[in-house]
């Protein structure tokens, strides 16, 4: 709400010191906005795909206590394929711990979460370039399973 | 680079993926309502966001003169462009795939691609209205750690990216998804 309150005043203000500039400036931005739509139908209807098909007790199963490792590696690759806003994704792995999941495995699932977008793929290969896009998010992967040991090692509960 | 994709180029992918999903739900129904219910929590949060992103990157564009963003994000903006780029990162709303029409236009007006990468970094995990949710839902100690961490993360990958994107050409604003801005 407030980005939007935010983008009212800055576009009034705007529109009363320049309207030429100001009616540029919204062909610009919807120009942009069409021109990202098709690919970003792709992405949210291929994570709503992700998440339906994923049973929440295999999610759970997946990110156990005990599960170590393979814990982690499961955490990381759900993470990395599915695509949920943060104010889900935090009640969700509040409720997951409260489940029996373990720590260093969810500082593992938010980190892809957010860092790691598989799904979005095609969306940044045509802005960094493929293989720019592809560096991106292998780097991110790395780091966030670093995240989760660091998080294991700290012995965090 | 300027030929017009045809329509097919730019909307095949999203009627094929409307048109699979549409089959998944015709052979499992249960499935498919999930998917719609899904589906329009993401329609929804787009709605949230998207507009006034789309609006705020074209009035950035008529607004900044090129010469203002190459002073303050430049290629040799230093560690003040770090500090920006970094500032503007978690500020931002909105999930990471919004980010990257923003970092396309801050390409094209000169921007350098570590600031870039450290704003897309930090718009993906350092946005500070996400670390207070993550500290009401996960406690104080787990997410100031996971922030701290993904703090040096998001630098370290910025810094490997620009060291990679230098031996790749062409340069990143000519693959580009949006219009080219139109003051430049």
């Amino acid at each position: 709400m407030a980005l939007y309150v935010v983008t009212a005043l800055l576009l009034v203000t705007s529109w009363m010191l320049d309207r030429e500039k100001t009616r540029r400036a919204l062909r610009q931005g919807w120009k942009s906005f069409m021109g990202i739509l098709p690919p970003m139908v792709t992405v949210t209807l291929l994570a709503a795909g992700a998440v339906a098909l994923m049973p929440p007790e295999v999610l759970a199963s997946l990110l156990g206590e005990k599960s170590g490792i393979l814990g982690a590696l499961g955490a990381s690759l759900v993470g990395s394929i599915t695509l949920i806003p943060g104010f889900v994704a935090f009640p969700l792995a509040k409720t997951l711990l409260d489940g029996g999941a373990g720590v260093p495995q969810i500082a593992v699932f938010l980190s892809t979460l957010m860092m790691v977008g598989v799904v979005t793929f095609p969306l940044e290969s045509k802005i960094f370039g493929s293989s720019l896009a592809f560096a991106r998010n292998a780097l991110a992967y790395v780091f966030s399973l670093l995240v989760g040991a660091v998080f294991g090692m700290l012995g965090m509960r | 680079m300027n030929k017009k994709p045809s329509f097919l180029q730019i909307w095949g992918a999203p009627l094929a993926t409307v048109g699979g999903t549409l089959l998944l739900a015709l052979w499992s129904p249960e499935t498919g309502r999930h998917i719609w219910a899904l589906e329009r929590e993401n329609l929804l949060s787009l709605l949230q966001f998207i507009p006034p992103i789309f609006v705020l990157i074209g009035l950035f564009d008529a607004w900044v003169p090129r010469e203002q963003v190459v002073a303050h994000l430049g290629e040799h903006s230093g560690l003040r462009g770090t500090a920006l780029a970094l500032a503007l990162g978690s500020l931002a709303a909105g999930p990471l795939y919004a980010a990257f029409p923003v970092a396309t236009l801050m390409l094209q007006k000169g921007a350098g691609r570590f600031p870039v990468f450290v704003f897309v970094g930090a718009w993906s995990t350092l946005k500070l209205p996400m670390v207070l949710f993550e500290v009401q839902s996960l406690g104080m100690s787990f997410a100031l750690t996971r922030y701290a961490l993904s703090l040096g993360g998001v630098l370290a990958i910025a810094l490997i990216l620009e060291r990679l994107s230098r031996r790749i050409s062409p340069p990143l604003s000519e693959n580009s998804l949006l219009p080219p801005p139109s003051s430049r």
